[in-house]
């Protein structure tokens, strides 16, 4: 067994369980720690996948700035419990049943219609380079000019969104 | 060497994992929380298949997803505020005002 298939195996179980855990806490500040866990596993599966770009925009974006935001949310709310309430007794059952379905079927795809077997190619010295930074950046600023442009004005409208929908109007109580 | 279908088959589990938290929570933030899960998922498949073709673009359309992920969190988180000032909860059971 290749050092890379133990660092995948390892890695795996980690980012499952932290997902797992994610599903199961009650508690819902440690489901975003949880959260944050697997965002750093899976930045790591990035690297080694030669992307270093987008493990890093993953650490700062999703495991900074996003559960950064959440966990902001939910002190703010005080919502870290919810009252218990009544469910429908046969959700919980059909759920986990449809999930396991889903499994199988993604399974079947996989096991049944994979062409060839591609392996991943382990990243160099120059993957990690400068070099490799820049051609990403520059397919983004040639070939992607217009989705990278559309991106800002998404943000720009979703900052707007976020501002309009949490404004106290005048005279408003609360 | 890693086969890349191990990349997808851990993809695979970690959306179903997210689905499973969307229809089994009732907490509209770990709800939330599983649509990330679900969105990152997909980013690890579009990853593994940038490193086997050897092409830049499915790094380019993670970069774009990521993006979006953080616009789309901002707005949602805003809703969840807003709708936890009127009912005093986030209990997605409780969320039924429209039901005929």
């Amino acid at each position: 067994m290749s050092v890379d298939l133990i660092l995948f195996f390892v890695l795996a179980l980690v980012a499952v369980a932290a997902a797992i855990g994610m599903l199961l806490s009650q508690n819902a500040v440690y489901s975003a720690l949880f959260l944050v866990i697997n965002f750093a596993t899976v930045a790591v599966f990035y690297l080694l996948l030669g992307a270093p770009f987008i493990a890093m925009a993953q650490i700062t974006v999703y495991a900074g700035a996003i559960m950064v935001l959440f966990l902001f949310v939910i002190m703010l709310l005080g919502a870290e419990k919810l009252a218990p309430g009544k469910v429908l007794p046969y959700q919980r059952p059909l759920a986990i049943g449809l999930a396991v379905l889903l499994v199988a079927e993604a399974a079947y795809l996989l096991l049944s219609r994979v062409q060839s077997v591609a392996a991943i190619v382990t990243p160099t010295v120059e993957t990690n380079t400068v070099e490799e930074i820049r051609r990403l950046g520059m397919a983004l600023f040639s070939d992607y000019l217009l989705p990278f442009e559309v991106t800002s004005v998404v943000l720009l409208v979703a900052m707007v969104g976020a501002i309009v929908l949490t404004i106290r109007e005048k005279g408003e109580q609360g | 060497m890693v086969p890349q279908t191990y990349y997808i088959a851990l993809s695979a589990v970690l959306f179903t994992l997210g689905a499973l938290g969307v229809l089994v929570r009732r907490n509209a933030l770990i709800i939330f929380m599983s649509v990330e899960l679900m969105l990152n998922a997909a980013n690890l498949a579009f990853v593994a298949f940038a490193n086997t073709y050897q092409h830049l673009n499915g790094q380019i359309i993670v970069f774009f997803v990521i993006a979006v992920a953080a616009a789309e969190v901002a707005v949602g988180l805003a809703l969840i505020v807003a709708i936890f000032k009127t009912r005093q909860s986030i209990d997605v059971d409780t969320m039924s005002s429209l039901k005929g």
